[in-house]
């Protein structure tokens, strides 16, 4: 197996440099085949490994391939962990890249960086399998910081966009902010386990759990919770958790295969995953794990309300992604991982489903992207119109969809849970499932129903893109529609995530939920007449009352409510805040620091200090360096005697 | 240990004090009366024609440095022959392995004209 | 008095190399200029066949013979293996060199074969005497190999300071071995280590010697402030002797620290631990500092050599097994990267242009990315780039120093290499950055490339797998 471990990580990376080294050697046909079989080569030996490990029930595979070097005890290595959770997540995000590799045959068509943009994706398939198949902290981080490189050179792809430059700017720092605290978080780890190595730190786990530390003298933490709040700030980053969710929106800014693939399939579910992957360590923290579910809660609801402001077509799917990462999350936060890794699954599919859907209608629309000057997109592009409403309905959860069952666990799991804000969550969920309700059919009847709002030129060239775009919304659609009912009863309920996912006894709501499983049949048909359900109508009901029966309300209630709608508008002013106080206070230091620390005292004195210092020092020993012989006699002789009445005369 | 070295140091002494002596008894008894013929260099009655610290050929040098070479050779083959009884096969053997090697450096030089003036 | 004729098993390499040379010398005179090729081929030959019976004979236990002054142990054996390996890859990047320069002369060869077999002794000597008899026999070939070049000034130059401060230093040497002796009463390292261990480091007159000892070999690694003569060599000797005085003796006077300090003279180590620190510290800062204002790629390299040594030292100085460790590996991968750098300058050369300045490597990446490649490989090995070959070696060797607690010497020694870093940058500034000043297609023979190419691209593997190397130095130390 361990052969076929290193060809997945390895074809894709072969691809990636073949394509982005050569590129003007192979042309752009050589570059899409080369990455596109290096991917499906991935894939298809994933599906080996998914078989080999979830259906056969396999033993857990723990080793490692390469040991760079051994300091002090502690082994800095490239090894795989791959169990079942690694085998799903790989699975996951090597079917999704093959499919947005295809599509984007047609969307980059035009472009002059077509190799550049395969060489990157397939380069982020390398690093995201890096980051889910380690065995290690070290391996962990440097994936993660790889598929942040790698999303911060794509969404300025179109470099000569001021827009794309300010937003990769804007996920750079927002990232480094998390990654600070994940690069704490695992020092923390390096400092109480003395290993980076996830089986000794899980193993040593339950013996640090009443272990406290003194980060501010006097106060006693518990270092538990320390370290996995670190860690979870990692998460907040990288999963675009609030307060750190600015820079997403603003990541749109990439080409859109790179938004479905990177910000919403798979990059962005590296912190659910690896919160998921530290269930040994955030289990024995309650208080880390409240400051996820809030976190969460506060997420899943507050980013859905944005999503129904928005005009963009991107941004609404955007803010629709902030929201069910924090669905995600809340799930992490109640002890539910399984069904944070099942909704993360689940979304990967319909939410690339949605993103790849957006990029169909955008080529079709000439790259426009308002939904206001869209609507009824349906007569024009069947394929796209139907694949489309698939994703919208399980993003809202219609029963029997994929979505249906992920969030309709995690809803049901929160409600079972006891921990502290735990309440506050399930409001929010359940308030959530209306809001994306709303947001989703506001988007969908707005592009695809509906009056033609388009202008007269765009409205001629309308037709339904070209087949490499289309597949790969079909493939996408199946999975959307049918894996939720057909994976539910084995990976929440069964036995996948035993000895994989650790979860306390006092905590775990699922097995709560098992007792009322009845199949998952019985389980869609239960939700026909739950609450959430009622909430989803509710949100169909008034997206087609406002955007549908009555276009004209919308506008009347924007001026009733105009402060509110501000708000929204204003994304609840993080923007504002951060460029406020962070930026520009962290221009105005840095303006004061260049000015006299910089200049004066790092350029003056160390750097052009020592460039002189340097330069005269060389000077003189040039000198030195007559080129006589008695002089070169000379200094070794001085050399000599110095040495010797040093040591003699001690 | 260092007394059997003080004939040697009375050697030195006395030999010191007699050189120095029989110098600066010619230097303050004997007369000096100089004119140009007695100053000017002595060469067979001839004025010197160049300078006394001419260049020689660096053909002489090679010469003396490989004459060197072998001239050592004698001086280590002296002792060897009084203790050749007593070191037996093996110093034999180490003595024809060290004039082997001399005799390649020869066949070397030879090949080479070393030996050749012109 | 009889003598019993030694076992001359253990010493079987060395007879070989020097039957081979002397052979070679009596074959070479009697070639055509147009077959010295067959010259070339017997010494590489040579070396193939003394590494074949080091290897067969590899010492797993130490054995002294030759009346104690000679010994073989995995060290010496190890250090031997390297030491054929970078003189053959020496012989073969500058054929072609010596070819186009009208330097293609058996004596090449000879001299070369000779210095291996003053290198070999040099490593397995186990007596004053035989330090002293491998030093000479190899700075004699090098002298001569200096000046081989006899129609060049700066050449001839170059040999007359190296062989006059060679002499000197050799005198120093003696006169340290005259005192460690007049102190023990012998030269062979074993009773000189146990006579010292019995009047413990008092003694003024073995602190005297000692003192000699240190300046005398520090002279050969190029130590400052014993390093004066190593730029004018390194600049003035043909590039092909350049290539051997840069690597290979760099083992050897390695192993010569190692017998003559921890294996003679391990109970001063209180003593030489300061005087080595002295010289470390100069050498990282004077090589550093100095190589930066260089343009000659020779000199530079030569400066850069001075600040090896000062790491290198840094290893022996800490006087642990990892140290030394540390240090070995050290030396073996600074005389690959010498050797691919000296290699480069040599190969970019063509019929009536040499490589002299940095400048003569501006857009090589424009004329052979391949070639560009592989300097940037050894320039980043050598700057101590992670992942890089030089880079463990670098590490090790500072964490060997912060273990025994002397932080501000791994400090120093972290600040210089990251100034030293900014001149093998250039380098690589040059290769990618600058528009090529010649346009002239490179040459380079089939077997070359393929050297130089397995040369570069062991620095990578080092750098990715050093533990293999660095487990074999350790348990080689360990016998």
């Amino acid at each position: 197996m361990q052969n076929i471990y290193l060809g997945i990580i390895l074809a894709p990376l072969m691809g990636a440099l073949i394509a982005g080294l050569f590129g003007r050697k192979i042309g752009r046909s050589g570059a899409h085949w080369i990455t596109i079989i290096g991917v499906a080569t991935a894939f298809l030996l994933s599906l080996i490994v998914l078989r080999h490990h979830v259906l056969s029930g396999a033993a857990p595979y723990n080793g490692s391939i390469y040991t760079w070097m051994i300091v002090e005890g502690i082994r800095l290595e490239v090894g795989f962990l791959v169990d079942n959770l690694t085998a799903i997540m790989m699975a996951t995000v090597t079917f999704v890249s093959l499919m947005v590799h295809i599509y984007t045959i047609g969307y980059m068509h035009d472009d002059d960086g077509y190799q550049r943009f395969f060489s990157y994706i397939a380069l982020f398939t390398f690093a995201m399998l890096m980051l889910v198949m380690s065995n290690n902290f070290l391996q962990l981080f440097f994936g993660w910081e790889a598929v942040g490189l790698v999303s911060y050179l794509l969404i300025g792809f179109w470099y000569k966009r001021e827009s794309a430059i300010f937003a990769n700017m804007k996920a750079f720092l927002v990232n480094r902010v998390g990654d600070f605290g994940f690069l704490l978080g695992i020092a923390a780890v390096l400092m109480a386990f003395n290993s980076l190595d996830y089986a000794d730190v899980f193993a040593a786990a339950p013996l640090m759990a009443s272990m406290t530390v003194q980060i501010i003298p006097g106060a006693d933490w518990s270092l538990m919770t320390v370290t996995c709040i670190l860690l979870f700030i990692g998460a907040m980053g990288k999963s675009a958790q609030v307060p750190l969710h600015v820079w997403l929106p603003d990541s749109m800014e990439g080409p859109t295969p790179i938004s479905a693939l990177i910000h919403a399939a798979t990059m962005v579910t590296a912190g659910i995953f690896m919160v998921a992957r530290m269930s040994p360590l955030f289990e024995l923290s309650p208080t880390a794990l409240s400051v996820v579910l809030v976190i969460g809660s506060i997420t899943a609801l507050f980013m859905g309300f944005l999503g129904i402001v928005q005009n963009d077509i991107k941004r609404v799917i955007a803010y629709s992604t902030l929201s069910q990462l924090g669905y995600m999350t809340v799930a992490l936060g109640v002890s539910a991982y399984s069904a944070a890794i099942f909704h993360l699954m689940t979304h990967a599919f319909f939410k690339a489903l949605l993103f790849l859907g957006a990029g169909s209608v955008i080529i079709a629309m000439h790259h426009e992207q308002d939904i206001r000057k869209m609507g009824g997109l349906w007569k024009y592009m069947p394929i796209t119109w139907v694949t489309f409403l698939l994703g919208t309905l399980a993003l809202i959860g219609t029963p029997g969809f994929a979505g249906f069952y992920s969030k309709d666990s995690i809803i049901e799991a929160v409600h079972a849970s006891q921990i502290p804000g735990a309440g506050f969550a399930y409001f929010a969920v359940m308030l959530g499932v209306f809001v994306t309700s709303l947001y989703s059919f506001r988007l969908y009847f707005l592009v695809f129903h509906g009056k033609e709002r388009m202008d007269h030129h765009t409205q001629e060239h309308l037709h339904e893109t070209p087949a490499v775009v289309t597949v790969p919304l079909i493939l996408l659609a199946i999975p959307s529609v049918v894996i939720g009912a057909m994976t539910i009863e084995p990976l929440l309920f069964g036995e996948v995530f035993k000895g994989v996912i650790m979860v306390t006894p006092e905590h775990n709501v699922l097995e709560h939920l098992a007792e009322h499983f009845h199949g998952a049949m019985n389980f869609a048909l239960h939700g026909l007449t739950g609450l959430p359900f009622i909430l989803v109508l509710a949100g169909f009901g008034s997206a087609w009352y406002l955007y549908m029966a009555r276009p004209d309300v919308p506008e009347r209630i924007r001026q009733l409510a105009a402060p509110v709608y501000d708000i929204l508008d204003n994304k609840y002013y993080f923007d504002q805040f951060y460029q406020r106080f962070f930026a520009r206070g962290s221009c105005e230091t840095g303006t004061v620091l260049w000015k006299y620390v910089d200049a004066g005292l790092i350029d003056g004195l160390l750097v052009n200090g020592t460039a002189r210092w340097v330069g005269w020092v060389a000077a003189v020993t040039r000198h030195l360096q007559s080129g006589y012989l008695y002089h070169y006699a000379f200094a070794m002789i001085i050399g000599l005697l110095i040495l010797l009445t040093w040591f003699v005369t001690r | 240990m260092l007394s059997n070295y003080l004939p040697v140091l009375i050697f030195v002494i006395i030999a010191f004090i007699a050189g120095t002596v029989m110098v600066s008894l010619g230097y303050f008894l004997g007369p000096r009366r100089d004119d140009d013929a007695k100053l000017s260099a002595y060469e067979c009655g001839f004025e010197s024609f160049e300078d006394a610290r001419m260049k020689f050929d660096v053909r002489y040098y090679l010469v003396a440095i490989l004459f060197i070479i072998f001239d050592l050779e004698i001086a280590f083959l002296f002792p060897w022959a009084i203790v050749l009884d007593k070191i037996g096969l093996f110093g034999f053997a180490a003595m024809a392995v060290f004039l082997g090697i001399l005799v390649i450096g020869f066949i070397y030089e030879w090949k080479k004209g070393a030996l050749e003036w012109e | 008095m009889n003598f019993v004729a030694p076992d001359f098993m253990p010493v079987v390499p060395e007879l070989f190399v020097l039957t081979m040379a002397c052979l070679l010398l009596v074959i070479d005179v009697f070639l055509e200029q147009r077959q010295r090729y067959i010259t070339y081929g017997v010494a590489q030959l040579t070396l193939l066949g003394a590494a074949l019976l080091t290897l067969v004979t590899y010492a797993h236990a130490p054995v002294t013979t030759m009346f104690g002054h000679y010994i073989k142990d995995a060290m010496g054996d190890l250090l031997k293996i390297f030491i054929y390996l970078s003189s053959a890859a020496v012989f073969l990047y500058s054929r072609d060199y010596l070819r186009r320069r009208d330097l293609f002369k058996g004596e090449y060869y000879v001299l070369g074969l000779f210095g291996v077999l003053g290198m070999m002794i040099m490593v397995s000597a186990h007596s004053l005497l035989s330090v002293y008899l491998g030093l000479e026999l190899l700075s004699l070939s090098l002298y001569a190999l200096v000046a081989m070049d006899r129609d060049s000034p700066v050449a001839s130059e170059a040999a007359m300071k190296y062989f006059v401060l060679g002499s000197l230093a050799s005198g120093m040497l003696l006169y340290g071995i005259s005192m460690i002796y007049g102190a023990t009463g012998s030269v062979d390292l074993q009773v000189v280590s146990d006579a010292v261990a019995r009047q413990g480091a008092d003694n003024l007159v073995l602190v005297f010697g000692l003192v000699f000892l240190v300046v005398g070999l520090s002279f050969k690694l190029g130590a400052v402030p014993f390093h004066m003569w190593l730029p004018d060599v390194y600049q003035g000797a043909p590039t092909s002797v350049t290539l051997y005085i840069g690597s290979a003796p760099k083992l050897a006077a390695f192993a010569l620290m190692m017998r003559v300090l921890v294996d003679g003279l391990g109970t001063l180590q209180g003593d030489w631990q300061q005087m080595l620190i002295i010289l470390s510290v100069l050498s990282i800062a004077l090589g550093n500092l100095v190589a930066i204002v260089q343009t000659n790629i020779k000199r530079m390299l030569a400066y850069s050599t001075i600040s090896h040594v000062g790491f290198l030292l840094l290893g022996i100085l800490a006087g642990s097994p990892e140290g030394y460790a540390a240090a070995m590996f050290y030396a073996i991968v600074y005389v690959l990267m010498a050797v691919g750098a000296f290699g480069m300058v040599i190969m970019l050369g063509r019929t009536g242009f040499e490589v002299e300045n940095i400048d003569d490597f501006k857009g090589l990446n424009d004329r052979s990315p391949w070639l560009a490649f592989l300097m940037l490989v050894i320039m980043m090995s050598m700057a101590g780039v992670p992942f890089m070959a030089g880079f463990y070696a670098k590490w090790m060797v500072l964490q060997a120093v912060v273990n025994i607690g002397l932080v501000w010497l791994a400090l120093f020694g972290v600040v210089f290499s990251v100034i030293g870093a900014f001149y093998y940058l250039r380098v690589v500034k040059c290769l990618y950055f600058d528009k090529p000043e010649q346009s002239e297609p490179i040459h380079i023979s089939l077997d070359t490339e393929i050297a130089i190419s397995a040369n570069g691209l062991l620095l990578v593997a080092l750098g990715l797998y050093p533990t293999a190397l660095m487990t074999w130095c350790a348990t080689a130390l360990l016998n």
